[in-house]
């Protein structure tokens, strides 16, 4: 099927995309990756197509409102926020603009993984993917406290060399 | 087959792999407020949010997912026996985690390749349940292979809880996917986390001996019950409440 872009849904999209993440304010919706497309339906009627980072993540209702919020006030009299989830969401959609301000906030951004295919499991050393910077002083010498963190996305980290804790934003 | 009958067997398989995770995320979610440390605690509520959400999805192709939660009696849930047991120690729901998630990891994987209705949600869970399986295998080495204490309470808990796994790989209609090779590859994987953890394999029977069946066939055990009730009482006492 070829879709075809028009400038509206361009310009709606952007719009759209500009909408801070409610877990993660440093980020965009469009930085996250999450926003997939805009389908405009008729005069004033638009259909905006997001996809969740985890199947659970109560963020998604937050979202999907402030999507609805920014496009009533650019005219948009009917806004339908549909949630899919083919192709699932990856931490490699999120932007390199997008790593660089969760790092800048304090939370180490997940590595890419394009090479190292699918999340696998093993005992001892998981994956071979580049070290873990810490996200204040740079080192890579830091170790794990908790798999989960403040939210299921995060890991909770500790840096041996500043001693800081921090968040790190895992691989999915 | 024709339509209705295949819209049939998708419901089945939907409330019973939906309903497997309803129950774990609520028995996980009792662990708020009372498990062993802070950390716990976090890692085991994020694991239940993770299960919530799919069974949302899952549920919600069968119909009103609140309705199916909330106001459905014990006899309708099609939930595995394992995932409604209580969660006992820390031990215990470690043994539950990883005799269920090794066995979610495997299915959802399958699905994940497999092109059927499943699989959109499936490629999503199966990235984060590795997480899941990961965290209940790190723990079973940490406590089986760590203090006596820890090691007697996780050989007890592996041992109890033995009996409920061989339900797991019982075909249901609508699953397109190959239980025989399912479970040759769970046990291979269990027995590897439990030689290097240095626990004993139970040998035991793995299915109880009910005629009637299990819990995919709505067959469920006494504890189930008293964790329906507290789940479903406070929207059977005020319906159609919101905040």
């Amino acid at each position: 099927m070829v879709t075809t872009t028009t400038a509206l849904e361009s310009e709606l999209l952007e719009i759209a995309g500009s909408v801070p993440d409610p877990e993660l304010p440093v980020l965009t919706l469009q930085e996250l990756g999450v926003l997939r497309a805009v389908h405009v339906r008729g005069a004033d009627s638009v259909e905006v197509e997001l996809t969740p980072t985890y199947t659970g993540c109560p963020a998604i209702e937050a979202m999907s409102l402030d999507i609805e919020r920014v496009l009533h006030a650019h005219g948009m009299r009917d806004v339908t926020v549909r949630t899919v989830l083919r192709p699932a969401w990856s931490t490699d959609d999120i932007t390199a603009e997008g790593r660089r301000k969760l790092r800048a906030f304090g939370i180490a951004p997940p590595r890419e993984q394009e090479a190292s295919g699918p999340v696998s499991v093993s005992l001892g050393p998981t994956r071979t993917l580049e070290p873990l910077h810490c996200p204040h002083c740079g080192s890579t010498d830091t170790e794990l406290l908790s798999r989960f963190s403040s939210t299921a996305c995060k890991a909770l980290r500790r840096c041996l060399s500043c001693r800081e804790p921090f968040d790190h934003f895992k691989e999915l | 087959m024709t339509a209705p009958e295949t819209a049939a067997v998708a419901t089945t398989a939907a409330l019973a792999l939906g309903d497997d995770a309803l129950v774990l995320s609520h028995r996980l979610g009792e662990w708020a407020g009372h498990a062993p440390v802070l950390e716990e605690e976090v890692a085991l509520a994020n694991i239940a949010l993770d299960l919530l959400g799919q069974a949302r999805v899952l549920l919600s192709t069968v119909g009103d997912e609140d309705e199916l939660a909330y106001l459905r009696e014990e006899r309708a849930f099609r939930n595995l026996q394992l995932v409604e047991q209580p969660n006992g120690d820390f031990a215990h729901t470690i043994a539950r985690q990883l005799y269920f998630s090794t066995y979610q990891h495997l299915l959802y994987a399958e699905l994940a390749a497999a092109d059927g209705p499943f699989a959109g949600l499936a490629a999503k869970a199966v990235k984060e349940v590795a997480y899941h399986r990961d965290h209940a295998e790190q723990w079973t080495l940490r406590l089986g292979d760590g203090t006596e204490t820890g090691h007697e309470r996780m050989q007890r808990a592996c041992t109890a809880l033995w009996r409920f796994t061989g339900e797991m790989f019982q075909r249901v209609d609508g699953l397109d996917v190959d239980p025989a090779g399912m479970e040759t590859a769970w046990l291979e994987s269990v027995r590897a986390v439990l030689h290097r953890a240095t626990l004993t394999v139970p040998e035991g029977p793995r299915t109880g001996a009910w005629p009637a069946g299990a819990g995919r066939q709505g067959v469920h055990t006494e504890s189930f019950g008293r964790m329906l009730a507290e789940m479903q009482h406070l929207h059977r006492s005020h319906p159609g409440a919101s905040w």
